[in-house]
């Protein structure tokens, strides 16, 4: 469940991202932020990860109030919360079932349930064949699947996707988006940031509209609503 | 940690040193430079260090006996400069033995003094060395006080200079040491800082999947602790061929007394471990160090 209220982040530099917002995302629901570039999509994304903290207002994440989460409990906060990312940010140096045990590292599980659990988000994700390939040799759908994978595997509630297909085109867009409808029918709720007049036209979900920082539209089954 | 979380990390930073390819090389290279400077530094230091403990160890002071004192006068001046708080031993000379050290140092020469051993022109004398060579003109000054004292020699100017020369001497050979070891971290952290740089997103990404500081430090921690350890592998094998050669060459040829190098066991030793001991310190300093800036994401 994600609970915001009366949330305001300004930057550094004077740039003023969110205006007041306050929204409530139920848990297992899925649901789209669209909106121009530069209106505060992705600000609002990473306040949800802890990238950025609010200048005032409250956030409360799966029962936790942001507002008062020390430096130190961030990463716990993480490892309920997965995300994925436009350019994958997958370690390069790591290989497709290394990149995702680090998660599961992370929360020090045993090797047994670490082998056992890679090995079934790599099932789920298609690319069970590929476990052992480094991030470079594989498609950019088979790297966004990668770090789904990896985003999912230790069961968070909330997965954040932050323009998850802005690198794809139009084919492997469509498989990356049966994976997380995949991943929403079985209770995770889903928050992504896209571009995507067409994902958001064909797959009717729940669509957040937000225009310089703040929520002008909020509809069940909506429309993307913008020329692309 | 668990048991397993530590392996882990251990595993991590060792596969590091491989992933990393030409940086790997590139820092431990420079470990290597700095610490074979370090270490000729620090043998020659040492060394000379050492020459200059053995010179000030000879510095003895010689008290003449006046010819007119007897037995328990003689017994009486040896206690009190005993009681001396910086006298460290005293031992008595006979004029007999002052005598035959005589003959002794003239060689061939001496044996024309052998006719005075009838009529022995020499005085006893108490020979008196100090805990700390450098209070050696502060001890003559008190026993000159003394009764019963005809004359006392120490070398009393060659002395001093020589105590001074080796006071600047240690302060110049401290300072340069102390600069050459930071020369080392700066350079060797600045190389690592390079490497570490080039896996700031890394880091971040690590961040992102919920891993503490501690978590991706660790990894770093090793890997830092391997370049130094693998840095100084070339140095200590340098240093101790090197001190061997030197020992079994040099040593032979100069004769001059107190010219006399540090023996190999323990000294090469010890020194070796100093220099494995100062690569893991910089490698960790300079690869945590580093670290610490990409972990606020």
């Amino acid at each position: 469940m994600i609970l915001m209220n009366d949330v305001y982040k300004t930057y550094a530099n004077g740039v003023t991202a969110l205006n007041g917002i306050s929204i409530n995302i139920d848990q297992g629901e899925f649901a789209y932020i669209v909106g121009p570039s530069g209106a505060g999509k992705s600000t609002f994304i990473k306040l949800m990860y802890r990238e950025v903290k609010p200048t005032s207002g409250s956030i409360i994440i799966n029962d936790t109030d942001m507002s008062d989460l020390s430096e130190r409990k961030v990463p716990q906060l993480r490892r309920n919360i997965g995300v994925v990312f436009q350019d994958f940010k997958l370690l390069p140096k790591l290989s497709v079932y290394e990149n995702i045990a680090f998660a599961l590292e992370v929360i020090e599980e045993t090797p047994r349930n670490i082998r056992k659990r890679v090995m079934e988000v790599l099932d789920l994700v298609g690319l069970k064949n590929k476990a052992r390939f480094l991030p470079d040799e594989l498609s950019g759908g088979e790297q966004q699947r990668v770090s789904i994978a990896r985003a999912i595997v230790n069961h968070p509630k909330i997965v954040i996707a932050d323009e998850p297909t802005g690198n794809l085109d139009p084919e492997t867009s469509r498989e990356i988006m049966r994976v997380f409808d995949e991943i929403n029918s079985r209770g995770t709720t889903i928050i992504m940031a896209t571009h995507s007049k067409e994902i958001v036209n064909t797959i009717k979900k729940r669509v957040i509209a937000i225009e310089n920082g703040l929520i002008v539209r909020d509809e069940d089954r909506g429309e993307y609503g913008y020329e692309s | 940690m668990k048991v397993r979380t530590m392996k882990r990390h251990l595993r991590e930073g060792v596969k590091n040193i491989f992933r990393n390819g030409w940086m790997t090389i590139a820092s431990v290279g420079a470990v290597t430079v700095t610490l074979i400077l370090v270490a000729a530094f620090l043998a020659l230091m040492l060394n000379l260090n050492h020459m200059a403990d053995k010179v000030e160890e000879d510095v003895v002071i010689k008290v003449f006996i006046d010819v007119t004192a007897d037995d328990a006068q003689i017994k009486t001046l040896g206690d009190q400069i005993d009681e001396i708080d910086q006298v460290d031993a005293v031992s008595f000379s006979s004029k007999d033995d002052e005598l035959k050290a005589l003959i002794d140092s003239m060689g061939e020469e001496g044996k024309t003094w052998k006719m005075f051993q009838q009529d022995n022109p020499l005085n006893h004398a108490y020979i008196v060395k100090a805990k700390n060579p450098t209070d050696t003109k502060l001890i003559a000054e008190q026993i000159q006080q003394m009764k019963s004292v005809e004359n006392i020699t120490y070398g009393e100017d060659v002395v001093q200079r020589l105590f001074e020369f080796n006071n600047y001497a240690r302060l110049i050979g401290l300072a340069l040491i102390v600069g050459l070891v930071f020369t080392a971290i700066f350079l060797i952290s600045n190389t690592i800082k390079l490497t570490i740089m080039a896996r700031s997103k890394e880091i971040g990404i690590m961040k992102l999947v919920g891993a503490t500081n501690g978590f991706i430090r660790w990894p770093f921690f090793i890997e830092g602790m391997l370049l130094g350890v693998l840095g100084s592998v070339i140095p200590i094998t340098a240093l101790l061929t090197g001190y061997h050669y030197i020992l079994s060459n040099l040593a032979s040829k100069i004769t001059i007394r107190f010219v006399e190098l540090l023996p190999f066991n323990p000294f090469a030793w010890q020194l070796s471990l100093l220099i494995l001991l100062i690569g893991a310190l910089i490698g960790i300093w300079g690869s945590v160090m580093s670290v610490r800036k990409f972990l606020k994401v």
